[in-house]
């Protein structure tokens, strides 16, 4: 049995199923995330682990103990807000304090606890400094460790770093890891990004209309991903609508190009549209090893991305298929408009359970 | 050229604002002076104990309001913001009842009701009393309600009073230490719009035969000539006062929360 068990929850908005049948255990330490699109269900989920909404019917035990229908002041849940929710009329250290007054613990106890929460945040100086005089990285740290200040048994994020900008958000996402596994706290974390899903949890649940698509590790999810919807939400990828040819051997057939998948594609017989998909890092531009898969057309767009430089190719009469290749100052690339052959293993060709909407559709991860 | 020109028009309706607002005082001042021998007016009307226990029974009344407006207006303004916003067009319609309803068909309603068992309120003094508070919460109810709305619009109340919950707060803690606290420049406001009220307010308290101060000066002004203009002075004056008074009490949250809105 987990730390956290959620069991069948279910909750409804009027005809809205905002969550179904959801179950999840985790075990105590770790550091879960909820991922999807908006009005997935996922902050919902969050909300009924806090007890600001209560499911229509499922179970929710935390240590053993059914805290279902607990009010959200009797959970010893700690809770962090996208928006910080930091009390504007309190100083640092009177925020970090708050719920430890309403505990009526002592006086020098708090000042303690205080002193060393601001230690863990790195803000120890800005003990007397109203909400409004800081920025939006350290109020959300403030809010952390307020959350962190009652000791709780489990700790929620609701979106924490969304509202805050790029760079802030990588280093205080590294500061929540580390001090989350400092204190080895077990933590559920929401967010519409999967970056910070991926780079963050121990686990990863990915989220579509209130159901559960995937729970695994952050490598099962980006590598072998159990439906298109969470191939096409987690990392970019190429959805090729491709016919199968022969479905015992795995061969598929691309705008009249034959490729192969690594195993026998199930559930499907030859003549019909299946949905393959494809990550752009693991396509080369070259004709590659024997046996590789390889598809030709001509170059219609290149877009350098930093680190990395991604290519557009078109096959045969529309879709487009994208590579990434790193941003070496030595590279040769072609221009736009030339021909070119590119190569995958099969194993990177992975069939999905269902056609493409859009064949050759180049998807990009989150919202 | 078009700066200046934005410059002096700007001056111009300032001027006419302070026209506007001082005139009729520096004409009550003038009336006032004429009795003789000078200040004279001011002299008898300090002299008159019942200006002072009027004036105070006022303030006290008035103070009583705001208490009870306060204590029946937050928790439900809160309430409806929090948890029925659905209700909220309803419960303003209800708050703006007292400009269509005049205060003589209140008071006389109040009168009906509570002149007789088992509720006779009017047969004493605090009974009366009370029934004149109860009567200015309504009146003040659309100025309360307004200033308070608008000061839990300002802030993030859901997510303020759910931060407060995770951290084992109850209800009663979460208005009084977190969302009052946070509400003292709308509160203020509401304060004051309901002690101009109270101090001129007439038709309740006459018909509720009360001390007041609005009756006072109805009454002067039927028999004195210069006296109800000091008078009438005097009283702006420590309105005035009360409201400094009232502002430099919440001096602190206001500046703290005016400086954190800005970010």
């Amino acid at each position: 049995m987990g730390f956290l068990e959620l069991s069948h929850l279910q909750k409804r908005f009027g005809a809205f199923a905002a969550v179904e049948d959801f179950q999840l255990s985790a075990h105590r330490g770790e550091f879960v995330s909820f991922l999807g699109p908006s009005g997935c269900g996922k902050t919902t989920t969050l909300r009924m682990i806090a007890g600001f909404e209560y499911p229509d019917s499922g179970t929710i035990k935390v240590d053993g103990k059914e805290i279902t229908n607990l009010p959200p002041n009797k959970r010893n849940v700690g809770m962090v807000f996208q928006s910080y929710a930091l009390f504007p009329n309190m100083t640092v250290a009177d925020n970090v304090g708050f719920g430890m007054r309403v505990k009526k613990q002592p006086k020098d106890a708090i000042r303690k606890r205080v002193g060393e929460l601001l230690e863990l945040i790195h803000m120890p100086e800005k003990a007397d400094r109203y909400p409004y005089q800081l920025s939006g990285g350290q109020q959300q740290r403030v809010a952390l460790a307020r959350a962190l200040a009652v000791e709780p048994q489990v700790l929620l994020l609701d979106e924490p770093l969304s509202a805050l900008d790029a760079k802030i958000r990588v280093s205080l996402r590294n500061e929540i890891r580390s001090i989350q596994r400092q204190l080895r706290i077990t933590t559920v974390y929401v967010t519409h990004d999967q970056e910070e899903a991926l780079s963050l949890s121990d686990r990863v649940v990915v989220m579509s209309q209130g159901r559960i698509e995937q729970i695994g590790t952050p490598s099962e999810i980006y590598n072998f991903p159990a439906t298109s919807f969470v191939a096409s939400f987690v990392g970019t990828l190429n959805l090729l609508a491709a016919r199968v040819v022969d479905p015992s051997a795995g061969r598929l057939s691309v705008e009249g190009q034959e490729i192969r998948a690594a195993t026998p594609v199930t559930g499907a017989r030859s003549g019909e549209i299946v949905s393959v998909a494809l990550r752009p890092e693991s396509i080369s531009l070259e004709e590659g090893p024997e046996g590789a898969n390889r598809l030709r057309g001509p170059v219609t767009d290149i877009s350098f991305l930093g680190s990395i430089v991604r290519l557009r190719i078109r096959l045969g009469g529309g879709p487009t298929v994208s590579l990434d290749t790193f941003n070496d100052p030595n590279l040769s690339l072609p221009s736009i408009g030339e021909a070119v052959t590119v190569s995958f293993p099969p194993e990177a060709s992975l069939v999905l359970d269902q056609p493409a909407d859009a064949p050759g559709a180049e998807v990009a991860a989150g919202e | 050229m078009r700066r200046r020109r934005g410059s002096i028009a700007w001056w111009l309706i300032f001027l006419l604002g302070v026209l506007y607002f001082f005139l009729p005082l520096v004409a009550t001042l003038d009336f006032s002076l004429k009795a003789q021998p000078a200040f004279a007016a001011y002299t008898n009307a300090l002299k008159d104990p019942k200006f002072l226990t009027s004036l105070l029974y006022s303030l006290v009344i008035g103070l009583l309001t705001i208490a009870a407006s306060l204590a029946l207006i937050v928790p439900t303004a809160y309430w409806v913001q929090l948890r029925v916003p659905r209700a909220r067009s309803l419960v303003e319609f209800v708050t703006l009842l007292p400009f269509v309803i005049p205060a003589v068909v209140l008071v006389f309603g109040l009168i009906r009701v509570y002149s007789r068992p088992p509720l006779p309120f009017t047969h004493t003094d605090i009974g009366s009393s009370a029934l004149l508070v109860a009567g200015y919460i309504v009146l003040s109810l659309p100025y309360m309600y307004r200033a308070v709305d608008t000061g839990l619009r300002a802030i993030d109340i859901r997510s303020l009073t759910e931060a407060a919950q995770s951290m084992g707060a109850g209800w009663l803690t979460i208005i009084l230490r977190v969302i009052l606290p946070n509400l003292r420049a709308a509160l203020l406001s509401g304060a004051f719009l309901t002690l101009a009220i109270v101090l001129g307010e007439f038709t309740i308290a006459n018909f509720l035969a009360r001390p007041a101060f609005g009756p006072y000066l109805n009454l002067l002004s039927e028999s004195k000539a210069y006296e109800p203009a000091a008078v009438s002075l005097i009283s702006f004056g420590l309105t005035w006062l009360a409201m400094i008074f009232i502002a430099f009490l919440g001096r602190g949250a206001r500046t703290r929360i005016e400086i954190g809105g800005a970010h």
